[in-house]
């Protein structure tokens, strides 16, 4: 009986890492590298990428900068990101439809500061798109607008 | 203090410890590039401020509180100056429109070809996307499919310009965003176009 339930629970495990792998294959990037100035760094599932103008961003990316770091972002509906310098940003989910745009953003600035101009998904939906900082959660209505997480300051 | 009053005690010490740990945060509003009124809407320790004013700047406490101030333009610009100048140029748009039932540009289309280059040529990274519209005479299926086949042939007249195919997206998005507004089943000339983003 038990024997039975291991296999049962081994193999819906299976399935469900077989469906993750499945939707993740077809993900397109969620943006791309426009500048990159400084001491900046992707860091992609616990690796550190070099951040070059042309380099994708994916959804789950970070981008970390220095002190004399900063990285300019073009996500695929046209939200246009900066990352300033000693900041810590991360991409924790995007998708984007370009026929319907209809999709999501989330994004997290951890320590630094953002410049956003929203794109073509908050004007589709508000609700679609949502920064965080460690204390808020932002929702934007058609904005451009500056996060900053100060150190204690 | 007994033990039992400490103990009692201690999620309000932890909390205002914490609080004052915390980093503060500014989130701040500027004005957007057409005028149009925009705003953020924050949530923080389960309370919504709304921040609509440009170069207005909210500031939020370790423990959550929320204050607002305005701010000169020239300071905010000053103070963020490294983080905006990173910004990505904003896409440069062109329209381009066919001779009815054609795949052949009109010529003042033909005629934005060198400027559509010279744009790509002085971005950094650069894209195009194509994005094919639709007026409102068919069905949205019907529409989705012509007008992702509209943006493919610009795509193709874009190669043959010299463009390289790999830096272009082609794109359908039917008959979701009109130029000209019209009710449904409209034979619009305008809203038959396709639209090129260089970004």
């Amino acid at each position: 009986m038990m024997n039975r339930f291991a296999r049962i629970a081994c193999f819906a495990a299976l399935m469900s890492t077989v469906a993750a792998a499945c939707a993740q294959a077809p993900d397109q990037p969620a943006g791309m590298i426009k500048t990159s100035k400084g001491t900046t760094a992707i860091e992609r599932d616990g690796k550190k990428t070099p951040v070059t103008p042309g380099a994708a961003v994916l959804a789950s990316d970070r981008i970390v900068t220095g002190a004399d770091g900063s990285v300019g972002i073009t996500l695929r509906d046209e939200t246009l990101l900066s990352v300033g310098p000693n900041s810590s940003v991360w991409l924790e989910k995007y998708a984007f439809d370009p026929t319907t745009h209809e999709g999501a953003l989330n994004a997290t600035v951890k320590k630094g500061t953002m410049a956003v101009i929203s794109g073509k998904l908050s004007k589709q939906n508000p609700n679609a798109v949502q920064f965080k900082t460690p204390s808020s959660i932002l929702g934007v209505r058609g904005t451009e607008f500056v996060i900053e997480v100060g150190d204690g300051e | 203090m007994s033990a039992r009053a400490l103990l009692r005690a201690l999620p309000l010490i932890c909390g205002a410890l914490l609080a004052a740990c915390a980093p503060m945060e500014r989130v701040t509003l500027l004005p957007s590039q057409d005028g149009s009124p925009s705003a953020v809407v924050i949530k923080s320790a389960g309370k919504e401020t709304i921040l609509d004013k440009p170069y207005t700047t909210d500031t939020i406490s370790g423990g959550g509180t929320v204050t607002s101030s305005q701010e000169q333009p020239e300071a905010v610009r000053q103070k963020y100056a490294s983080t905006l100048s990173a910004l990505p140029q904003r896409a440069a748009v062109f329209l381009l429109y066919f001779d009815t039932a054609t795949d052949v540009l009109v010529p003042e289309s033909q005629a934005r070809l060198p400027q559509i280059k010279a744009e790509l040529a002085s971005r950094p990274a650069p894209e195009i996307i194509v994005i094919g519209h639709t007026d409102t005479v068919d069905t949205q299926s019907y529409n989705d499919a012509l007008s992702l086949k509209r943006a493919e042939t610009v795509k193709r007249i874009l190669i043959e310009a010299g463009i390289p195919g790999e830096r272009i997206v082609a794109q359908g998005r039917g008959k979701r965003e009109l130029l000209i507004q019209t009710k449904d089943r409209i034979d619009e000339p305008r809203n038959r176009r396709v639209e090129i983003r260089v970004r």
